[in-house]
Order: structure tokens, then C-alpha cells, then sequence
């Protein structure tokens, strides 16, 4: 088994605040993100998928191929997007880093899990400074 | 699962001596490390913690929550401190990378559980646990430690 990682940016705005919470239960817990105008990052993100290598094309998977797939189940939908109003399902759940990132999982699983290689890893840098990594 | 990482940074000064060693040893295993004035770096800390993502706040754990944890676990231990002289725990351990983190993540285990709760958001996810820790010397040093090894250190 071995894993190639393919890496993509966007960039979005986004505001954090739960609707089970008061306002001020919202600004104390996601501070500065919760400003309901929104805010921006670069986002980076990183997509792992494991296999066997491939005897005739020495590859787990075609990495211009799984380019193809992140541009086209990523960034098209979310680059220059204010992801609360404008990329569903953040206008019901919240954007924060962890869900983001699940949802990415949740749309690149069905194109990556084919034959013997699968989705591994997504990873998803809000800022160089914080990340989150989600994996099934 | 969901991981959560942030990354911290602190400066601190040391000097890798061994008091098992000869002068003559402690230059050959130790090197530039051994100079007896010591030296510094600019460290990073990354800390990652897991858990499932809460339904209600799409959180793992709040970044407040966790950044108030490291600040008083850790960085008000040993920034601009030298970890030789200020820091009790060295007073007779070598402050290598290695043994700094092991000694980072018995600090953040132990406050993990008594970590502060961001006033007035009941719904901040409790169930996050510590899961690793990575410590950047310089650019081109790094440790890396999982917490669940810990029990084999203690």
C-alpha cells in the first residue's frame, strides 16, 4: 500500500456561528470568526488517496486525473464563494475547518474509492497556523 | 475522526549537557550543543487533538480552549526562559528536543482535563482528546510524540 497526496487552494470568506447558540454564546466561543459579515482565508488543501501501485502504470492513481477531480468537486465551487450564502450545506451548517473539511471528504469519496484505492486523508489548512485532518 | 492541529511558537535558550558524561564526551555526543554559555531557538509547537466534530458548533475542540491550555501548560513555562536554569524539570534532564516534548505532553495532559471552559459557550465539545504533539527545533529539526506512547514513559 503507498498514498500520493495531491494539494489544491482556494480562497473564501466565511463567518462561524451556531444557531443553537445566543450571540454572545457565539462570540465567546468562536471570537473574531464569528463576525456575521464574514471574514477570508487562503485555504489549502490536501488530499490523500492509498492504493497498490499499478504494474504497467507505476501509478496508485493518474495524479493529473485526481487534479482534474479536486479542481472540478472543490475549488469551481468554493474559490472566490462566501461559503455561508453561496456553497450549500454551510448555509445550514456551520463553516468551520472541521466541517469543511468533512464535506470535502464527502464529495471526493465517491470519484477516489474506485477499485483497489481509496480516499485516505483530507487535509485543510485554514491558515498556516491551523489545520484539520479528517478521515472514515 | 477529526483532527484538529494549531501551531504555537517560543523562544527559549539551552544547553545539552549531560552530567553522566565527561567534559570530553559530553563535546563529542553534544557537539556546538555543549557550549557551556548556551544557545537559543525559535520553537514551534504544533498540537493536535481528535475527537468526533460536535453537531451543534461543527467543532472538534475550540481553537480558544486549546490555545488557553498551551499558554498555561506551556508557553508561560519556557518563553524567553532558558530551560536549564528556569525550568525545575531540567534542572538535571538534557533539554533535547526529544525530552522537551515528552516533558510538553505530561504538561498538556495533565491541564487537558482542567482546561479552561470559553465563558459562556455551554456547547463547547468536551470529548476531544490530546493525540499528538510535534516540536520544530529549527526548520530542520523536528520531534514528533503520540500521546497514547506516553504511558510507556511514565
Amino acid at each position: 500500500m503507498i498514498s500520493i497526496t495531491r494539494k489544491a487552494e482556494f480562497s473564501a470568506s466565511h463567518f462561524c456561528a451556531s444557531p443553537f447558540l445566543t450571540e454572545e454564546q457565539n462570540q465567546a466561543l468562536y471570537g473574531k470568526g464569528a463576525n456575521p459579515n464574514g471574514h477570508g482565508h487562503n485555504y489549502v488543501v490536501e488530499v490523500t488517496v492509498e492504493g497498490e501501485v499499478d504494474p504497467v502504470t507505476g501509478m496508485v492513481m493518474d495524479l493529473k486525473e485526481l487534479k482534474g477531480v479536486l479542481e472540478r468537486l472543490v475549488v469551481e465551487p468554493f474559490d472566490h464563494r462566501f461559503l455561508n450564502r453561496e456553497v450549500p450545506p454551510f448555509d445550514r451548517i456551520t463553516p468551520t475547518p472541521e466541517n469543511i473539511a468533512r464535506e470535502i471528504w464527502r464529495r471526493l469519496a465517491p470519484e477516489l474509492n474506485q477499485g483497489r484505492r481509496r480516499l485516505a486523508r483530507v487535509r485543510l489548512y485554514e491558515t498556516p497556523d491551523l489545520y484539520v485532518e479528517h478521515s472514515e | 475522526m477529526t483532527f484538529l492541529t494549531r501551531r504555537y511558537s517560543f523562544s527559549a535558550s539551552h544547553r545539552l549537557h549531560s552530567t553522566e558524561l565527561s567534559s570530553e564526551e559530553n563535546a563529542r555526543v553534544f557537539g556546538k550543543c555543549n557550549n557551556p554559555f548556551g544557545h537559543g531557538h525559535n520553537y514551534s509547537l504544533e498540537v493536535t487533538v481528535g475527537g468526533e466534530v460536535d453537531p451543534g458548533t461543527g467543532l472538534v475542540a475550540a481553537p480558544a480552549a486549546l490555545d488557553l491550555s498551551v499558554r498555561r501548560a506551556v508557553l508561560s513555562k519556557v518563553d524567553h526562559r532558558d530551560l536549564n536554569a528556569d525550568v525545575p524539570e531540567f534542572a538535571s534532564l538534557v533539554p533535547t528536543t526529544e525530552n522537551l516534548a515528552i516533558q510538553i505532553s505530561r504538561w498538556l495532559r495533565d491541564d487537558w482535563m482542567r482546561r479552561p471552559v470559553v465563558t459562556g459557550a455551554p456547547l463547547e465539545p468536551a470529548a476531544a482528546r490530546l493525540v499528538r504533539i510535534r516540536l520544530e527545533e529549527t526548520g530542520s529539526n523536528s520531534v514528533e510524540l503520540q500521546f497514547h506512547e506516553l504511558e510507556n514513559k511514565d
